[in-house]
């Protein structure tokens, strides 16, 4: 069901059925923040409680990945469907927790699964991150493999009916809240850089896993480094063929760089239009301009890579006329969302001025605070999923076809 | 692109393979070497009133086709690859607008078949000073006999000599800015060609005691309003035509970066200039997307046209702007030399993003639209 009036009842249904069964104890919550996470343990029982229902509701309908078959808790519905769910959801105030709550599992995990997963993996998997019960993390970089991610040293060797994987990951997102993991290793030493690697799938709950959180810049502690010594990942959880791990990545990465290209996020520095800040802290001049004339011009620029963004991302939509694909436009929209996410933060933190410095304490709003820190932690925008610069290169190789620039080993 | 009605995409493929055969940069190089009169090739002129691009922002019952602004907006980005010179835009899109919107029925009678087939070349004559700007407009417009007479000076009107019929922005007794069509050869008009970088017609105007009838007044019930949709329609339409020049420019610097050898390599396969070309690259898809939204806002009768106009002409400005400097620096050499076609684009380009109002104009626009 595609054309517009049917798009518009499905619409109304959606919006009636979010009406009818967000639960009223979750009103006005930091969803989003719960989800992740991060301030889950301060919650109270009551929104607990909220959000428990609140998941199961959106995992029967199977609106936690609303574009997966049925059989693996899925919906089955389109790309402009599933948008629909997720605006409906966000006109109401409310929040689909699912996708958060499972990590990289609906974004990344996931549909690579659907595309090289077997029949057993998908039936094993799937249903526990479209119901948002697992969270899945990702064990990709090692400290000497970043965006030469495939200088990767991690080795898993065949143990009869299982690999054993030795070796350290780093920047594993949620590693320490996490069940289960992706994670490249190496499985030919011999082989040439990108051809000995494989994809691994384990559980996170055992003896040959250990995961340290990193503090970050911005205070917390979203990831690790994981530490696997002799520990054990299934030949049936080996993604994909043995030794063509890099394609499988490749394609992981892809979808990663897709849910990176600017959703609807809940952010702090959206609560209140920018121009608005200005004019509060900055004032206006005689004809109702903003005081600092630099500021001004530097926020229009803002604002019109923030629209320029929209419109290329709808563009790109609309191009794809419902094919179902990850095109190369995914590096441009990382890269143009994050200049616009990094500049916005900037400029929110220099219109504060001094209130824009605070870490802690009285003498800051709480949405001062929270500006801050997202400040602080938006600097991973350009450095994670493929750095800025990795971006161009896959921009200038597979888009306009010019040479390799890096090297390869 | 925006997603095309089979319609649009005919006439975008046409335009685009007549004006790759039979009217390519080198026509208009051959053009400007030959020191002719006036600022286009009279034959490709005909050919487009033919071809029915004259008629696409005409309604059918005054011979045109009524296709909208979208449309005429990909012929102009296929007539900037080029840097095709004609008045179509002047009088097809900016005449036509002003017509479209302010004309009474008998003055859209009058004029629009005119602008269909050709027999009228009109432009708007708006700018006084060297900095184009909204907010004060010198010449006059005095009630007199019925009609009025208009006094003041014009600058950088656009195919200003070919021009048979001006529309003059003048200020009216109540202070606001109405436009006036002005037959070029009226007693106490004298204009003269000035000559800029890119070698099209442009011509500096001054008004004596011009005296025209009631009927030369467009849309007098709309005060400043006529003038400001005016310019902002034609913005958005430069901006098509700036999208073509920076696209062109784009794909002769790639053709370059994969071609030419230094170091016994193609320079594209240097980091710094494979960067730099995904850099400009993603600024020519933002470029795109704002262009053409633009004419679609217009197309569609958006309350936000006036900032789509603006977001149009300051975004594309932008793009074209680093694209026509990085044109000239990735060629080199070659790129400083006349023979070569590099030059004809960046001064092309600096003249459209003097047109109407630059990019910081654009900026502070958009800004104040946006109410801060």
């Amino acid at each position: 069901m595609e054309n517009a009036s049917q798009l518009q009842s499905f619409r109304e249904d959606v919006k009636g059925w979010v009406a009818a069964n967000f639960p009223a104890s979750l009103a006005g919550v930091d969803l989003a923040g719960l989800a992740g996470g991060e301030s889950g343990a301060r919650a109270s029982d009551e929104v607990k409680a909220g959000m428990e229902t609140w998941r199961q509701r959106l995992a029967e309908k199977g609106w936690g990945a609303p574009t997966w078959p049925v059989e693996f808790g899925g919906a089955g519905l389109s790309d402009r469907e599933a948008d629909v769910i997720g605006e409906e959801i966000h006109q109401a105030g409310a929040y689909n927790p699912i996708p958060h709550m499972t990590g990289m599992g609906v974004t990344m995990v996931g549909p690579t699964l659907l595309e090289y997963g077997t029949d057993e993996q998908k039936a094993r998997h799937l249903k526990g991150i479209a119901s948002g019960e697992i969270r899945w993390c990702l064990g990709l970089s090692e400290p000497n493999a970043g965006s030469d991610l495939a200088s990767l040293s991690t080795k898993a060797e065949d143990q009869g009916d299982y690999f054993a994987l030795n070796g350290q990951k780093v920047w594993t997102s949620g590693a320490h809240i996490s069940q289960w993991c992706g994670a490249l290793v190496r499985t030919d030493s011999d082989a040439g850089k990108r051809d000995g690697i494989s994809f691994v799938m384990l559980p996170m709950q055992q003896d040959g896993v250990e995961t340290r959180p990193i503090r970050l810049i911005s205070g917390v502690s979203p990831f690790c480094e994981t530490y696997f010594t002799d520990a054990r990942a299934e030949k049936g959880d080996l993604l994909g063929n043995l030794n063509d791990g890099w394609s499988v990545v490749k394609r992981l990465l892809q979808h990663e760089r897709q849910s990176q290209t600017g959703g609807r996020g809940v952010s702090m520095v959206d609560a209140e239009p920018l121009h608005v800040k200005a004019q509060r802290f900055v004032g206006v001049d005689d004809s109702g301009a903003l005081a600092d004339r630099d500021l001004r011009q530097r926020l229009v620029r803002n604002y019109m890579d923030a629209t320029a963004h929209r419109l290329t991302a709808q563009r790109i939509t609309d191009e794809a006329a419902g094919r179902v694909e990850v095109s190369a436009a995914a590096s441009i929209l990382k890269n143009s969302n994050t200049r616009v996410a990094q500049g916005k933060a900037e400029l929110a933190l220099e219109i504060m001025g001094s209130q824009g410095i605070g870490w802690s304490g009285d003498d800051f709003a709480e949405d001062e605070l929270g500006i801050v820190r997202e400040w602080l932690s938006g600097k991973a925008m350009s450095i994670y999923g493929g750095s800025y610069e990795v971006q161009n290169n896959i921009i200038s190789k597979h888009v306009l076809g010019l040479p390799e620039t890096t090297q390869k080993g | 692109m925006a997603a095309l009605s089979e319609e649009q995409s005919i006439l975008k493929d046409q335009a685009s393979s007549w004006v790759e055969t039979q009217l390519p940069v080198q026509k208009f190089r051959e053009f400007r070497n030959s020191n002719s009169d006036g600022g286009f090739d009279p034959e490709a002129w005909s050919a487009m009133v033919d071809m029915g691009w004259t008629g696409i922002l005409v309604g059918e019952n005054y011979g045109g086709s009524d296709l909208g602004y979208l449309t005429f907006g990909l012929i102009l980005e296929q007539l900037g690859r080029q840097l095709c010179a004609s008045p179509l835009f002047a009088s097809a899109y900016v005449g036509a607008t002003a017509i479209n919107l302010g004309g009474s029925d008998a003055q859209k009678q009058h004029w629009l078949p005119k602008i269909v087939d050709g027999s009228e070349i009109l432009t708007l004559a708006v700018d006084e000073e060297s900095r184009h700007q909204r907010s004060h407009t010198a010449c006059t417009a005095t009630a007199a006999d019925g009609g009025y007479v208009l006094n003041g000076a014009k600058t950088f009107v656009l195919e200003g000599m070919s021009a048979t019929t001006l529309i003059v922005a003048a200020a009216t007794a109540d202070g606001s800015v109405q436009l006036f069509l002005v037959p070029a050869d009226s007693a106490g008009v004298t204009r003269q060609p000035m000559q800029t970088i890119d070698s099209r017609d442009y011509a500096r105007l001054s008004l004596t005691d011009v005296a025209v009838t009631a009927d030369a007044h467009l849309g007098a019930m709309y005060g400043d309003s006529l003038y400001n949709t005016v310019l902002d329609r034609a913005c958005a339409g430069v901006a098509m035509e700036m999208l073509g020049v920076g696209c062109y420019s784009f794909e002769m610097t790639l053709d370059y970066l994969k071609t030419r050898k230094q170091f016994g390599k193609v320079i594209g396969s240097f980091q710094a200039l494979g960067h730099r070309a995904a850099e400009l690259y993603s600024a020519q898809e933002m470029a795109r997307s704002c262009a053409e939204a633009g004419v679609i806002a217009i197309d569609q009768g958006a309350d936000d046209e006036a900032a789509m106009s603006a977001l149009s002409k300051a975004k594309t400005g932008e793009f074209l702007f680093d694209m026509s400097n990085q044109l000239i620096q990735i060629h080199g050499g070659i790129g400083m030399t006349d023979e070569f076609d590099a030059g004809l684009y960046l001064k092309r380009a600096r003249v459209l993003e003097t047109t109407y109002g630059n990019q910081a104009m654009h900026r502070d626009r958009y800004a104040t639209l946006l109410g801060f």
